[in-house]
């Protein structure tokens, strides 16, 4: 490739192009390019010669369908037909590409608007090129298909052959691009199955765990398995003799789970060799500091501190003594949840080489901008010597948001100049290294008037936290509802010390939270003589806006009331009273990550098992399904994960200091037996499209809860369900 | 000793530690990384291959156990034509979402087909309990049998 056509192009903004702009991957080797040189038109656009289009993919793929679904939105805005794109991933610099951070369903909300001026761009530069050439204006021009036609002479041209002119002009001001009417759209609204698959089906390697490079030795890492614990001894010369093994390295930690604890490695040419060696490996650790926790303790520290003064409020709105003094009917219940694990299938691992006081790192991560700077500390590194690439990700989930994998790995290849090294988790360690949802425990209260109105409302939340904040996970927002439906709120807080290192599990906080609070306003709505539905309703009656902070679209109180709406028509909720005994339908509503999503369960419970046979989803997540194959997949997958955590048996539990369970044997997930049908609609409005990897799991865990009670007359206040809970 | 087997229709010659396990063999030794990790105590199915025409679980298969044995693993399953019809239907289902677990999935599910053409809800449901998939992609599991079945 000659140094003028490869001109170095920036994305649209000299913002995002603080680097000064490269493009994308010129690692991949470009086969395709055989019969001619392809050009690079912006950060994430290579046209070929024969007018294919490579679309670089700047997100990590953890199965939320962004690698499809980016490179849509370009393609859509570029005006050429998906069937000419390919699409490559990019490495990790937000200096070229912005945000390549994969969580909190913000990659739609985030990327609806500048991920198609990228598109935008190109195409005006295209336009813009074939304009000088015909020598007519850039206006009368029209595109599709990956070409420029002059509609008055007829003339038509590929994008290919106006590429390297286009490629020496200036990139737009994005101020200046006319996006497509939405009424335009070829690509963004049609289902496209995800650009992997083809390479998943046929077993190709695309995952981190994967990847390998020459000389390359794997890594597996022995900590305490007592959270924070410290390396006293070993005899490493026991394991240095075992045939196979390349290397035992004492590895420091810096006291966190973030940038990992103390550990040995041993190194092998065969990750199973390596693994097998532990079983020689004799460490003496200290864990004074941390084997008082366990969750038997907490258990028993969660109810006293319940009972007595909170630590902090969140929120304190009206006269909340006052409405509870004043109250015709007080409802009370004490709700809880325990620590889950996030499990992806894949174990967690990484593979790095460092050379010449520089380090590559090829990694599965959600977040590789907070792995550089770990790294950048951890081995006194500036961040331009860390090269990160990605790797197709087996689950995220929010676990790959923590870089504590990334870490390691380079503090294992810094010892070991010019080696390559994989570290990979077994099972075992992935289960009990892991950054858990937070346990929590709330204790609810809510005030009735003569005619059954909520009055007011009050939640005191126990969980983990250090100096008057919650840990990582734990956090209980200011705006929680029914805060700004009811006068007289008070939500506050109260802290226990762990050892656990805790972290954001998919729907973070609001997993939890959507389980605790509608599960709790659903014994309200009975005590009111009304259902859930009703009640939600009631509530959200006045139209209005709630502010969710700054940078947060505010909560819409028509959205929420069209979501239900739109349920109970769907799953004939009026007609829930014919059901026959045994059986129940349960309703639940949660807005979270900007989407709204309110849900209808139906469960049969025989014999203490409950059987869920249908669940309703209506959401509402704006104006546009970009993908809806993808779309429907993801609410699939949060119904039944959601269900998961509630029915499957999950829970992690804790003795000096350790986590217990280690396996898929003591921290089941849902099997396909398992699976209900699932009927899920979208409601359109008029607001611009939020993301989906998260918002519809919420409201699962209250619905099923509130169904097995209409069904029994049970109510399951905490996770998870157990048949003594049905039965007894 | 040297260990041989065929994999995928090619005969191979493995020497080494006759307990390490056919999924270490394969992904380390023969440079197949198509058959998964995933709990290495046969909990998850990630790993599963064919043996013999049986789907096992390769994590919990020594390979001194496979001498003489003939191995199916993803990157050959479509060579066979139930194996080619559940390839095809998993493309046109879209059923993964990570993909991890799908080698795996599929591995099952054709030996199912192989063994039962025409297989019912519970019949899929029971040959396929043994593979989780954390995104669960179960809908479309059962979906993309029935649609290749059919």
């Amino acid at each position: 490739m000659s140094a003028a056509i490869l001109s170095r192009r920036g994305f649209i903004s000299a913002s995002l192009l603080a680097g000064g702009g490269l493009m994308f991957d010129l690692a991949v080797p470009m086969a395709q390019a055989a019969d001619g040189t392809p050009v690079i038109l912006t950060a994430f656009i290579r046209i070929l010669p024969d007018n294919r289009v490579i679309i670089g993919a700047k997100n990590a793929e953890i199965g939320q369908g962004a690698k499809t679904m980016l490179p849509m939105m370009i393609a859509e805005e570029l005006d050429v037909d998906w069937a000419q794109v390919t699409v490559e991933q990019t490495h990790a610099d937000a200096a070229i590409f912005g945000g390549q951070s994969a969580g909190g369903s913000r990659t739609t909300p985030r990327e609806w608007i500048p991920t198609r001026q990228a598109g935008a761009a190109a195409r005006a530069m295209l336009v813009a090129a074939a304009a000088a050439q015909w020598g007519v204006g850039a206006a009368t021009l029209t595109t599709g298909s990956g070409k420029v036609t002059d509609p008055k002479s007829g003339k038509s041209v590929a994008y290919a052959a106006l590429a390297a002119a286009a490629a020496k002009l200036p990139a737009p001001d994005p101020a200046t691009l006319t996006l497509k009417d939405p009424a335009n759209f070829r690509i963004i609204g049609q289902s496209v199955v995800g650009v992997d698959t083809p390479a998943i089906v046929a077993g190709k390697p695309l995952f981190g765990i994967d990847f390998k490079l020459p000389g390359m030795l794997y890594a597996v890492l022995e900590t305490c398995p007592a959270f924070g614990g410290t390396f006293k001894s070993a005899d490493l010369d026991a394991v240095k003799a075992l045939p196979g093994i390349a290397h035992v390295l004492p590895i420091k930690g810096d006291g966190t789970a973030e940038s990992g604890y103390d550990g040995v490695a041993i190194l092998s040419t065969s990750w199973w060799s390596a693994n097998k060696a532990r079983e020689t490996l004799k460490v003496e650790w200290d864990t004074s500091a941390v084997a008082g926790f366990s969750t038997e303790s907490y258990a028993t520290q969660a109810v006293a501190r319940g009972k007595a003064k909170a630590d902090t409020d969140i929120t304190r709105t009206g006269d909340v003594d006052a409405a509870f003094a004043s109250a015709a009917k007080v409802v009370s219940a004490d709700y809880s949840y325990p620590f889950l694990a996030h499990a992806t299938l894949e174990p967690q691992n990484c593979t790095a080489l460092f050379k010449d006081g520089a380090i590559e790192i090829w990694a599965p991560t959600q977040n590789p901008e907070n792995g550089r700077g770990l790294v950048a500390k951890a081995l006194n590194l500036s961040p331009e010597k860390i090269r990160i690439n990605f790797s197709r990700i087996g689950g995220g989930f929010g676990r790959r948001l923590m870089n504590d994998y990334m870490v390691q790995v380079a503090k294992i290849a810094a010892q070991l100049p010019g080696v390559p090294v994989k570290l990979l988790y077994s099972r075992e360690d992935d289960m009990r290294r892991d950054f858990y949802r937070p346990a929590g425990w709330h204790g609810f209260r809510a005030a009735l008037d003569k005619g059954g109105k909520l009055t007011a409302f009050h939640d005191h939340f126990v969980t983990f936290g250090k100096d008057g904040r919650a840990v990582r996970g734990g956090d209980l927002p200011a705006h929680e509802l029914p805060v700004g439906l009811i006068e007289h709120v008070l939500l506050e807080q109260s802290f226990l010390p762990t050892n656990m290192p805790t972290g954001w599990l998919r729907a973070p906080g609001s997993n939890a939270l959507g389980f605790v609070t509608q599960a709790f306003m659903d014994e309200v709505a009975v005590a009111a003589g009304k259902d859930l539905p009703g009640l939600m309703l009631e509530l959200l009656a006045d139209p209005k806006e709630l502010s969710r902070g700054t940078n947060q679209p505010p909560f819409v109180t028509a959205r929420a009331k069209g979501v239900i709406e739109k349920v109970v028509a769907m799953a004939n909720w009026s007609g829930r009273k014919a059901l026959p005994k045994g059986r129940g339908l349960g309703f639940a509503f949660y807005y979270s990550h900007m989407g709204y999503f309110a849900e209808v369960l139906d469960v049969e419970v025989a014999d203490g098992v409950p059987k869920v046979k249908t669940v309703w989803v209506a959401g509402d997540v704006g104006s546009q399904i970009i993908n809806p194959i993808n779309a429907l997949h993801q609410v699939q997958g949060s119904v039944i994960e959601g269900l998961g955590q509630a029915l499957a048996g999950q829970a992690i539990t804790q003795v000096a200091g350790a986590v217990e369970q280690a396996n898929f044997d003591t921290h089941p997930l849902q099997r396909i037996p398992d699976t209900p049908t699932i009927i899920v609609e979208f409601v359109k409005t008029d607001y611009p499209p939020t993301g989906l990897g998260e918002p519809a799991l919420p409201p699962v865990i209250p619905a099923l809860v509130n169904a097995i009670h209409a069904a029994t007359g049970k109510r399951i206040r905490s996770l998870p369900v157990t048949a003594e809970m049905l039965t007894a | 000793m040297a260990i041989s087997l065929t994999v995928n229709g090619v005969a191979r010659q493995v020497a080494g530690d006759p307990a390490k396990p056919l999924l270490w063999v394969l992904r380390e030794d023969l440079d197949m990384v198509g058959t998964k990790f995933g709990c290495g105590a046969g909990l998850c199915g990630a790993c599963t291959v064919h043996v013999d025409g049986n789907a096992v679980r390769s994590c919990q298969t020594p390979l001194g156990d496979v001498q003489g044995a003939k191995i199916t693993t993803i990157e050959g399953v479509a060579k066979s034509a139930v194996g080619q019809r559940i390839a095809d239907s998993w493309i046109a289902q879209d059923v993964p979402q990570c993909g991890y677990c799908q080698a795996g999935q599929i591995m099952s599910a054709t030996a199912l087909l192989s063994q039962t053409p025409k297989p019912s809800d519970e019949e899929i449901d029971a040959a396929m309990m043994g593979n989780l998939c954390r995104c669960s992609t179960y809908v479309r599991i059962r979906a993309a049998i029935k649609a290749a079945a059919a």
